[in-house]
């Protein structure tokens, strides 16, 4: 018996200088960081104050920090494709070999999805989430913890198979037959579902944490109608989380029992059903959709109030849109596959909810945009974002409803139509989002602004480069060409994907400027040093010191209206002259620290990767481990530490005399 | 500030029940278990017995599977009416909707294309020869 | 659609949703409890591929030959036996009774095992009948479905051994007591699931 299952030598593609050179690359930053932090002496801090951490605004950082570093992966992955693609016609084959490319545009979409947008939008609502709600942390503070790590656990294993073994080759949906063992024997497929499930945990338990913390945790008199928009949407994101993710957790779960045990849910034989697959794939993949966008919509809510001045227009028809999504985005699912043998009616049934589905979002726009009317806008780099994502995301939409009438999908159905679309809704409205919430929270995260000059060059160049990048796609698809083409004999589709190619170096230009910006912004942080409150903001979160302390707020805020933050400066102002009656400091429990996640995150790599290539007595040890680490956890004593209160009150003096300047 | 301004948590009992004796406690346990297992008994008898019509058996079987979660859930759950319960009974009335959708699409998704499938039989005989 | 009835109700009842953060067994046993909704939703999505696949028997055996339905009968008598001693030990943990919430574990725990051992021989009979996972799709369906309601008692045996290691070791503090609730309510959900499994696999199975 093989110790080491299938795992040898051959698996490490020694032949492939692309990929030797970019995981040699890897190799070396990981180690060079590594280094260096050991050298100065960093680990005892970076331990002690941000990987066992269990503060919401640290994991939040970290989430984001993890979809930077993976959207630079992502990214790369998008410009080997564009480049074969404006090389590879006629009869070139271009630079990537065909399972080499089939790779590429697996992982490129599998870690865009899964390991950029999703840890960018959790990450923003991690920091975001308690602070707005007045309260001092989330429902569960460890269980957040065990989510980052294991979300973290995803992306290591996804990179290991950038050198040990490959990745799927059967694009980011996996489909069977194709990705059964029959037809993918490789650990590609393994690695990406066992990524997947391990990293999808970490997403339920995300869900279940901050549904829990939005209905369960507010600040006294924050009832539900005064809860900021963003909440709203973050609530009904998480809902969706929790309804949906578990059908991607049980369908994933049937492929690998169809690739380990041999069981017959999707094989050719045995009477399985490959169109199973497709169907639960997609109950979790709608969803997933608006899971991605709800988050930026109540981003870009709390961006365009507070940049006009103005309180947000139809706030209730806004929490009525976002519930309104969360229902319908469970009633349109059969419209990634109205071309697999559906009859008309069910089509048709599918094609008329999907229409439906944009309505809600359309009186999203609409109350953005009257938000701006009469206001006075101020134009900064998160609304710059905003106003982009408007004009961008409602070209996105009406591609999308266009598509929603079966016939025409029966055309567009896997053209690089249907890409352009989907990059055009997820750039357009995620990634805008993100950035968006991105330069509007983070002077509250560290007490500084981000450069402007920098980040409004960023701004432009995705903005451009998007629109280059994109539009040609949109043109190819119509004139016939489908997705995920190594090369292509019809040299009049090459001028459009050498623009495009064109594009996508414009967004890399945007993507510098942003590292620039932060670079830029570190080094001039104290030019661009503010208080708790730069933008004249709205909501509870801009009312307490920036970065905030631990325990967010020496004295948990009364809520006795929407944007009560906005009132309470207002009623400030006139009447000036009272000081404040003296404030009555309580000493705060605060949540201890705890290695478990990490720990966790450790053996779910090792159980991982042990599946993956078949070494059972590693997955055996590592199981063991996991459930040794839970139970020490379980039985330890004390999971909080009392802050006391002259310490609390000291900091809010520090706080209040900083502001009075 | 008193549990009373708050909601139930899930499973607990209604405060006035609690301050009760446990012997309250245990009635309601006892006639949760009472009427699940004469509702299992009917269950197993309906889908033994020749005397029902046929066809209608299957439905009678899940109205009693139905009727029987509603036990578990009241007596053994203690979901109620309650103003106190209703964030309790939201999560769980989205739950069963999700749940609803995912079965009942699933299931008329895959009729509808398997309708359009080749027939089994012919499926059968191209597989063996 | 749901929810916007919660905002209309929760307007109407100010103490309760602009009270503050609610205390910790509250937050606790909610997110619990929306974590078994999540636990069943991925049951639906089993639930769902058995229902698809259930006819797809590749020529082998079908439900009516294989399941025993006294079998299932006295599986079904032991779990909601179980559940039942499972209440009577969240009342002795309520009113703090160390006896009675050992008594109620015990019982508890001896049907679960006993329920389990069933399931087990029922598995282990059909594949040495040669009805395993790997002879068909409705029998992948099968074992999928059942056994991962099987899997879930099995991880709720281990979860109240641990349970009662914690009430001996650390007697009924908040933070144990709050486990023991999220436990009763797990085990009271698993047996939800197993009233839908029974009904739709063996009764209607045999009925077909």
């Amino acid at each position: 018996m093989n110790l080491l299952g299938k795992l040898d030598w051959s698996a490490i593609p020694f032949d492939q200088p692309i990929i030797m050179g970019a995981g040699a690359f890897m190799v070396l930053a990981i180690v060079g960081i590594l280094s260096w932090v050991t050298l100065k002496g960093y680990v005892p801090y970076l331990w002690r104050e941000w990987i066992t951490s269990v503060d919401h605004k640290r994991i939040g950082v970290m989430y984001f920090l993890l979809a930077l570093v993976m959207l630079l992966r992502g990214f790369s992955d998008a410009i080997m494709m564009r480049a074969q693609q404006a090389v590879a016609a006629g009869g070139a084959q271009g630079y990537l070999p065909p399972e080499h490319f089939d790779q590429v545009f697996s992982a490129h979409g599998t870690i865009m999805i899964f390991f950029v947008a999703m840890p960018f939008v959790i990450g923003l609502m991690n920091f975001v989430l308690p602070l707005q709600l007045g309260v001092r942390d989330v429902a569960f503070p460890t269980l957040n913890s065990v989510s980052f790590w294991l979300t973290a656990s995803g992306v290591l294993l996804i990179n290991i198979s950038l050198v040990v073994g490959e990745f799927a080759k059967t694009g980011w949906i996996a489909y069977p037959p194709l990705s059964e063992l029959q037809f993918s024997p490789g650990v590609g497929v393994d690695y990406y579902l066992w990524s997947l499930q391990i990293s999808g945990v970490g997403t339920l338990l995300t869900g279940i944490n901050f549904v829990t913390t939005i209905l369960k945790l507010r600040a006294p008199g924050m009832g539900y109608m005064r809860m900021p928009v963003f909440c709203w949407t973050s609530l009904a994101a998480n809902l969706l989380i929790v309804a949906a993710f578990p059908v991607l957790t049980a369908t994933l779960g049937m492929l690998l029992l169809d690739r380990y045990l041999g069981f017959h849910f999707f094989t050719v034989d045995g009477q399985g059903n490959a169109m199973m697959y497709v169907n639960l794939f997609w109950v979790w993949g709608h969803p997933e959709v608006y899971i991605l966008i709800l988050p930026p919509f109540g981003i870009f809510s709390e961006v365009v109030a507070t940049f006009s001045g103005k309180p947000l227009f139809g706030y209730r028809s806004m929490v009525a849109a976002t519930m309104a999504i969360c229902v319908l985005s469970f009633l349109v699912w059969l419209h990634h596959f109205f071309t697999m043998g559906a009859s008309a009616d069910v089509n048709g049934f599918f094609g008329v909810m999907t229409m439906i589905i944009a309505v809600p979002t359309g009186v999203k726009v609409f109350n953005w945009l009257f938000t701006m009317y009469g206001g006075r806008v101020r134009f900064e780099v998160p609304i710059l974002w905003s106003i982009g994502f408007m004009v961008t995301f409602v070209i996105g939409g009406m591609s999308g409803v266009l598509m929603a009438v079966p016939p025409a999908d029966f055309q567009l159905h896997n053209s690089l139509f249907l890409v352009a679309h989907f990059h055009n809704v997820i750039i357009g409205g995620v990634i805008f989002g993100v950035m968006a919430g991105y330069n509007y929270w983070f002077p509250k995260a560290f007490g500084f602004k981000l450069d402007e000059r920098w980040g409004r060059a960023s701004f432009w160049c995705w903005l451009i480069g998007f629109y280059v990048a994109f539009m040609p796609l949109y043109v190819l698809g119509l004139m016939g060409m489908t997705r995920r083409m190594q090369h292509y004999d019809n040299v009049a589709w090459q001028p459009w994907l050498v623009v495009a190619a064109i594009g996508t170096a414009i967004i890399l230009v945007g993507i510098v400027c942003q590292i620039v910006q932060l670079v830029v912004s570190i080094r001039d942080r104290d030019r661009l040093r503010v208080t708790g409150d730069p933008w004249n903001g709205r909501t509870l979160e801009w009312s307490t010191a920036s970065p905030p302390p631990a325990w967010n707020f020496a004295v948990l805020p009364q809520v006795a209206e929407r944007d009560s933050f906005w009132v309470a400066k207002h009623r400030a102002g006139a009447r000036q002259a009272q000081p404040e009656p003296a404030r009555q400091y309580e000493p705060i429990e605060v949540p201890k620290n705890s290695p478990v996640g990490v720990v966790n995150a450790f053996f779910a790599v090792v159980i991982g990767f042990a599946l993956i290539w078949h070494i059972w007595w590693m997955a055996g040890l590592g199981l063991i481990g996991t459930f040794l680490a839970i139970l020490v956890f379980a039985f330890r004593d004390g999971d909080e530490t009392e802050v006391p209160a002259e310490q609390v009150a000291e900091f809010d003096r520090l706080h209040e005399a900083r502001v009075a300047i | 500030m008193t549990e009373a301004r708050f909601d139930r948590a899930p499973g607990d009992q209604s405060i006035a029940t609690k301050q009760q004796a446990a012997s309250s406690g245990i009635l309601v346990y006892s006639i949760g278990l009472l009427l699940a297992a004469i509702l299992t008994a009917i269950s197993f008898w309906v889908a033994n017995t020749t005397l029902l019509w046929g066809p209608g058996v299957a439905l009678g079987l899940a109205v009693l599977a139905i009727a029987q979660m509603g036990v578990h859930l009241v007596f053994f759950l203690h979901i109620t009416t309650g103003p106190d319960n209703t964030n309790n009974v939201l999560a769980l009335a989205f739950g069963v909707l999700i749940v609803l959708l995912v079965v009942a699409g699933s299931l008329v998704i895959m009729a509808n294309l398997n309708g359009s499938m080749m027939p089994a039989d012919m499926m059968d005989m191209q597989m063996h020869y | 659609m749901n929810i916007t009835v919660a905002v209309e109700s929760g307007e109407a009842l100010p103490s309760a949703s602009e009270a503050g953060p609610a205390p910790k067994r509250i937050v606790v046993a909610y997110g619990f409890w929306i974590f078994l909704l999540s636990d069943i939703v991925m049951f639906s999505a089993l639930f769902a591929a058995y229902a698809v696949l259930q006819h797809a028997s590749a020529g082998g055996p079908t439900g009516a030959q294989l399941f025993n339905q006294s079998r299932v009968a006295i599986e079904t008598a032991c779990l909601l036996a179980s559940s039942y001693t499972c209440g009577l030990m969240s009342l002795a943990v309520n009113s703090r009774r160390r006896f009675a919430t050992y008594l109620g574990a015990l019982l508890t725990f001896v049907l679960g095992v006993a329920f389990l051992s069933l399931e087990i021989r029922e598995f282990a009979d059909m594949i040495a009948q040669g009805a395993g996972p790997q002879r068909s799709a409705f029998l992948s369906a099968f074992f999928a479905l059942v056994g991962c309601h099987g899997l879930h008692v099995t991880a709720g045996l281990v979860w109240l051994v641990v349970m009662m290691g914690q009430v001996a070791s650390k007697g009924f503090r908040p933070a144990v007591q709050r486990r023991l609730q999220c436990f009763s309510l797990f085990w009271h959900a698993l047996d939800i699931v197993w009233v839908g499994l029974f009904t739709v696999v063996y009764l209607m199975g045999v009925t077909q």
